[in-house]
């Protein structure tokens, strides 16, 4: 499977985790996540992924986007990630990944978007 | 049933730092009179002593070790200066060296071993550089001459971010993924305990003002043995920045710990143990 498809079943994999889903009740946003070169729009109301959308959309407008390779994502869903592949800021340092925009919301929520990010980690690939 | 007392002790000192008075909390456990080995333990930046509970109520080091560990200025459970909420907090290599020398001092302590992690582990570096004469042997967790800064602090102290949460959500990411869930919480919790603004301007001194590159050539590891040990998942300050700053240091030990991260002492205690206790072997 895909870094792609892994990161597809976001929604089923947030839907089942209600303590993340707790942790990030105070957040409303839209955002992108990009998995190599497939974009994902994630729109996120309470928490919850209302939407999920994949591929490019013209226009579309997000607040901030974090873009990682496919090697980047698939060394992070790791079961045991290996050092210097194991959180969203090793990835960044290292060259692998990159965040722009309004990093506010990202920054308040940090902790959330990291296990939400970790999410596929969960699934054997 | 008799209470399930831990053997470490805490009390208050008073002492003056760079002609300031301060109130400085400290935990110890260990031989005092009988001959132990002073060991005092420096925390990592926006936290405090309780990172060391492990070591000091570990029998096997307290065996031979007296171990101290105190709570820097606006840390933990020491007392901010008088007049503190009139200017900004900021860490800077003479006001930190200071801290370690007065608390030392204050306590009588005869060539004590200092042993401190990240911005602990780098003050350590200037001790050997400075003052190497005055301690028994010196050990540098996850230390480095300089290390490349990895976010901007800017987001550490603003209004609009809660600052003990997010510290703790960026600092998260240096526990190894290998650390119990519950030391690696009770890592985090301490981070989001520290007061506003002060793991921000203890990186002043880590990103600003403590850069030790070239002065390290000078450390004599015949003066005062020196210890490097850091974490293998460990990116902020990574095993390649130690065994850079090992290969300036002639005589320096290096270890690279595997299965740990920046937090040794407190994310995985029974990891850092098999690593820590060789070393303080080798300290008579």
């Amino acid at each position: 499977m895909s870094a792609a498809e892994r990161f597809a079943a976001l929604p089923r994999l947030l839907a089942a985790d209600q303590d993340l889903l707790r942790r990030g009740r105070w957040l409303t946003v839209e955002c992108r996540v990009d998995v190599g070169s497939e974009p994902f729009f994630l729109s996120i109301r309470d928490g919850s992924l209302a939407a999920l959308e994949r591929g490019a959309r013209l226009m579309r407008s997000t607040a901030f986007s974090f873009r990682a390779t496919d090697e980047a994502w698939t060394n992070y869903w790791q079961p045991m990630p290996a050092p210097g592949w194991h959180d969203l800021f090793a990835l960044a340092k290292r060259g692998a990944a990159s965040m722009e925009g309004d990093l506010r919301p990202f920054l308040q929520n940090l902790q959330y978007f990291k296990d939400l990010l970790a999410l596929p980690r969960r699934e054997a690939n | 049933m008799a209470p399930a007392l831990e053997p470490m002790v805490g009390r208050y000192v008073r002492l003056e730092i760079e002609g300031v008075p301060h109130r400085i909390y400290f935990e110890e456990a260990g031989p005092k009179d009988r001959g132990g080995i002073p060991l005092v333990c420096l925390h990592t930046a926006g936290a405090d002593n309780r990172q060391y509970r492990h070591l000091l109520a570990d029998p096997e080091v307290t065996r031979r070790f007296r171990v101290l560990a105190f709570d820097l200025p606006w840390h933990g459970k020491s007392t901010p200066p008088d007049g503190w909420e009139r200017g900004e907090y900021r860490l800077t290599t003479q006001s930190y060296t200071a801290a370690i020398r007065a608390f030392c001092k204050t306590m009588e302590l005869d060539k004590p071993v200092v042993m401190g992690c990240s911005i602990g582990g780098r003050i350590v570096l200037n001790l050997a550089i400075a003052h190497a004469a005055e301690f028994r042997a010196l050990i540098a967790l996850e230390a480095a001459d300089f290390q490349q800064p990895w976010y901007d602090t800017a987001w550490l102290h603003r209004p609009d971010v809660h600052g003990g949460e997010v510290c703790a959500a960026l600092v998260s990411g240096l526990i190894a993924p290998q650390s119990p869930a519950v030391s690696r919480h009770e890592t985090l919790w301490m981070y989001m305990q520290g007061g506003p603004g002060i793991f921000k301007g203890d990186l002043y001194f880590y990103r600003v003002d403590g850069d030790l590159s070239e002065k390290v050539r000078t450390i004599d590891t015949k003066v005062c043995p020196l210890y490097l040990l850091t974490g293998e998942y460990d990116f902020s300050c990574t095993p390649e920045d130690t065994l850079r700053t090992a290969k300036q240091i002639p005589g320096v030990e290096v270890t690279i710990m595997k299965e740990v991260g920046h937090f040794p002492m407190s994310e995985n205690p029974a990891q850092f143990r098999k690593y820590i206790l060789p070393v303080l072997d080798k300290i008579r």
